[in-house]
């Protein structure tokens, strides 16, 4: 028998087309997002918040993963998205760059200024599928386990910023935000963290702010 | 969850590696995975079974190395065991770390049999 060594990463076809799609938003000048949270905790609730409150200032390409359905994608163009594409996994665990690619040349790129990209709700998954994206946002809501940074740390380690959801649902269980916080922080020092709730919209300036500052300063990899 | 879209990286990079040196059959493919990769072994070789009966893999064992979590401290330097999921240093308990192991996903070797 003979040993025969291989070097390479088992992700290597999926992080050779993430550099491409890299180049080609740092290229459009594109402030590029992949959204994760586990489902239900208001990845589209936030864009469509979005949408509302900052479309006429900002060009939003907006990309919707789903198992199935286009739900998702309906909710985004009737909350006002003008550049808005679905894809169904059927089944898929998450999205991955070849997946991004097919839908890109559909985007009218040298116009946008920021494309979300709104991952299948898993915590798991999407951690190892690099999308070319600048930043990862993850979300959890005070409805989840306040433990989930602890649970998924893939996921926290590997975002920049965390938004903590349904904060008007606060005392309604026993998810504590000083130990989420705590959780996120002890996984992820670096990452920032944001309040708010989609349904009464407190909070949400701080994540206009946020979103804005990185868009008008170039983000950190451009 | 993701192990079946795993596997099938190794089955097609195995394969391309085997077409492009002319190998004869693989008797056993190992594989490095980090401790942060979300992988479980088992199921990664479940998948890995499942996908290669009926081919040339079929009998080919995948061996699975588990690759522990370690890192290096920014600020002092030091180097240490990521335990109980504490990313930051023991020693001066800054969290400015980096990892140095933990999130492999690589394919380390192949072995083939004799070629006689």
């Amino acid at each position: 028998m003979a040993q025969i060594p291989l070097k390479g990463k088992l992700t290597s076809e999926n992080d050779l087309l993430a550099a491409e799609l890299r180049d080609e938003f740092r290229e459009n000048k594109i402030f590029s997002l992949n959204l994760v949270s586990s489902p239900g905790s208001g990845k589209t609730s936030l864009l469509e918040k979005t949408l509302a409150a900052l479309g006429d200032k900002l060009e939003m390409g907006l990309i919707a993963g789903d198992v199935q359905t286009e739900n998702d994608a309906n909710r985004l163009i009737q909350a006002g998205g003008k550049m808005v594409r679905p894809i169904v996994t059927n089944g898929a665990c998450h999205l991955d760059a070849k997946m991004i690619m097919r839908v890109l040349p559909e985007f009218n790129l040298n116009r946008l200024d920021v494309l979300f990209i709104e991952n299948v709700g898993n915590l798991v998954c999407p951690s190892s599928f690099d999308l070319g994206e600048d930043m990862k946002v993850v979300l959890i809501s005070t409805t989840e386990g306040d433990d989930k940074p602890l649970k998924y740390p893939a996921m926290f380690r590997r975002s920049s910023l965390m938004i903590i959801n349904k904060i008007d649902l606060l005392g309604l269980s026993d998810f504590d935000l000083d130990r989420v916080k705590k959780h996120a922080r002890q996984i992820n020092a670096n990452i920032e963290i944001i309040e708010l709730s989609c349904r009464t919209e407190v909070g949400m300036e701080s994540w206009f702010n946020w979103l804005t500052g990185k868009i008008r300063e170039g983000c950190p990899s451009r | 969850m993701h192990e079946l879209a795993i596997a099938q990286s190794i089955v097609s990079t195995v394969e391309s590696e085997v077409r492009r040196q002319n190998l004869p059959p693989v008797i056993q493919i190992a594989v490095r995975i980090g401790a942060l990769s979300d992988i479980v072994p088992d199921a990664l070789i479940f998948n890995f079974e499942a996908i290669t009966r009926d081919t040339p893999f079929e009998q080919t064992e995948l061996l699975v190395e588990h690759v522990e979590l370690k890192a290096r401290c920014k600020v002092c330097n030091h180097a240490f065991e990521v335990e109980n999921l504490f990313f930051s240093c023991p020693d001066c308990d800054s969290g400015q770390v980096e990892l140095t192991q933990g999130e492999e996903l690589d394919i380390s070797y192949i072995e083939v049999a004799d070629n006689n």
